[in-house]
């Protein structure tokens, strides 16, 4: 037996973001509009929370499922906020961010060999971590015409109906795409009369800017299929402190928390106690930074629109996904920061559904934006 | 839908933003956005436009002393609030005045180029107004937050330049 890595690790290959990464850390003074997390810092409350916790020293484990309390505000908040039914004690998970929830959802809801569903572009880490549980990915592309939302048009021309699962991100990482609720109708047709089951990354769903969003699992037969996951990362700019949840029935949510219990064990208790009063007290913060995230994004949006750059109106999450105006957008996107100090992300490292296209973030301040798409403007002209 | 409200929150944020930043930023255009300025203007709701200043980082040798300062007054029959602000406020020395509630009447802020010149103002032009009873004067050693911008808030970004 060597250190030699597993097949299913060595095939899946380094992330497309890496390289550009490795390029944007070399380079001083660089704008960057690669950034997947918010500009802010988490509310005070929540921070001063986490500080307290320390000093009492409530540093041990909690439950594997999350805090009690915890569990008991974020059923509260989904209720209020998404109209989402679950009860704390059966149907919900609190996880170490919503990605470690996805990856129990790939490890504990599906077979090796089973088909997962994945619509493209899509966050970078599901095909990974479908391929870690030896899973079978099929990819379904949304198109840029659809304004890259997911169709039963684009489901059947994939072969989906085959799949036992579907995983989606809606608002989307990294087109910025939204659905609504009847738009979303159709996909949960398909998924019944198809019997998939669905995953469904809502972790932008407070920052959906031009109708309210619209969770899958409020739809007529879609709860006892669907697993919710959402986390404290985006809308409440806790990145760091590493905290999701996952919300099922209840036969998914234990499977779920079986994997947990014997890898994670439990959440950061610290990051716990911040996400309590990250719900109790900072809601207002949460409506101050989604309203500056608008702002910049009827920014960003009518900046390409005067500059010819086709982009179709994203209204969630805070990425932009605008057509790249040369054919390699991997080429533009090192030439773009070579020569202007402004990074982007091509489209490609988000899978081939990308292709042809710029992931631009706007979670950076409206001045450094400005001049960023002053930089854009001047090298594509 | 933008709301002539968004125009302000978005000066007192940067009162450098262009009529043409605000466009982009807002649903209105940039001539309906110029009319809303216009009118802010003319009503008093913006009253003018200033650059939040950290004194303490400018490198020069001139001394820049600030002050503020309590006091408490008595009003007679003929003299209201009004009165003595309307007194004190013509004062160039004087930056700010508020009428607040508490221990002191009004609070004020002076600038001067030193503590002579300070001290100077609050007794030959303040302390002799008939109505004053009495002033009790604290000079701002460090400033660290002024008109809701921290000076040093340790928030530099430290974000990966690319992440998912």
């Amino acid at each position: 037996m060597t250190l030699e890595p597993a097949d299913r690790v060595d095939d899946v290959p380094p992330s497309g973001i890496r390289r550009f990464f490795e390029l944007a850390e070399e380079m001083d003074d660089i704008i960057s509009l690669g950034v997947g997390e918010p500009d802010f810092s988490a509310p005070w409350a929540a921070r001063e929370a986490a500080i307290t916790s320390l000093e009492r020293g409530q540093t041990s484990y909690t439950a594997n499922k999350g805090k009690r309390e915890l569990r008991e505000r974020i059923a509260r908040f989904e209720h209020a906020e998404h109209d989402l039914q679950y009860d704390p004690e059966t149907e919900l998970l609190v996880t170490a961010g919503a990605s470690e929830g996805l990856d129990l959802a790939f490890r504990a809801l599906l077979d090796p060999g089973d088909t997962l569903a994945v619509a493209q572009p899509c966050y970078i880490s599901y095909v990974p971590g479908a391929t870690f549980a030896s899973v079978d990915v099929l990819d379904v592309q949304t198109r840029a015409e659809d304004e890259f939302k997911l169709t039963r048009d684009a489901l059947e021309a994939s072969g989906a109906a085959e799949a036992d699962a579907l995983v989606y991100c809606y608002p989307n990482n990294p087109t910025g795409a939204t659905m609504t609720g009847d738009e979303l109708a159709d996909v949960a047709a398909f998924c019944r009369e198809h019997d998939l089951a669905v995953l469904a990354d809502e972790i932008y769903a407070d920052l959906t800017y031009e109708h309210e969003h619209t969770s899958i699992a409020t739809l007529p037969g879609m709860r006892e299929r669907t697993v919710v996951f959402n986390g404290f990362s985006k809308a409440f700019a806790m990145t760091g402190f590493r905290l999701g949840y996952a919300m099922g029935p209840e036969q998914a949510i234990t499977a779920m928390n079986r994997v947990h219990q014997y890898t994670m064990l439990s959440a950061p208790t610290t990051a716990q106690h911040a996400a309590i009063e990250a719900l109790d007290s900072c809601l207002d913060e949460v409506d101050e930074m989604t309203a500056q995230y608008d702002r910049r994004r009827n920014y960003v949006l009518s900046r390409f629109e005067e500059m010819g750059l086709s982009c179709f109106p994203a209204a969630g999450a805070f990425y932009a996904f605008p057509e790249c105006p040369w054919d390699d957008a991997d080429e533009f996107a090192e030439a773009l920061l070579q020569s202007e100090k402004v990074a982007v992300v091509p489209g490609t490292a988000f899978g081939a559904g990308g292709d042809g296209h710029l992931r631009i973030s706007y979670a950076t301040g409206l001045d450094e934006l400005k001049t960023a798409m002053n930089r854009i403007e001047s090298f594509i002209s | 839908m933008s709301s002539r409200r968004e125009i302000l929150d978005l000066l007192g944020e940067n009162a450098r933003y262009t009529t043409e930043d605000l466009a982009h930023m807002t649903e209105f255009t940039e001539s309906e956005v110029e009319d809303i300025v216009a009118e802010f203007e003319e009503a008093g709701v913006i009253t003018g436009y200033q650059a939040v200043i950290n004194w303490d980082a400018v490198d020069t040798d001139e001394e820049r002393v600030r002050a503020t300062v309590e006091l408490n007054v008595a009003l007679d029959r003929e003299t209201n609030y009004g009165d003595i602000a309307d007194r004190i406020a013509k004062f160039p020395e004087v930056t700010s005045l508020r009428l607040v509630s508490g221990d002191y009447d009004f609070d004020l802020t002076v600038e001067g180029d030193s503590m002579r010149e300070v001290s100077h103002f609050i007794s030959d032009k303040v302390a002799p107004i008939p109505e004053i009873t009495q002033t009790v004067t604290h000079y701002i050693m460090e400033s660290y937050k002024e008109q809701g911008m921290n000076f040093d808030d340790h928030d530099d970004d430290d974000r990966l330049s690319i992440s998912p």
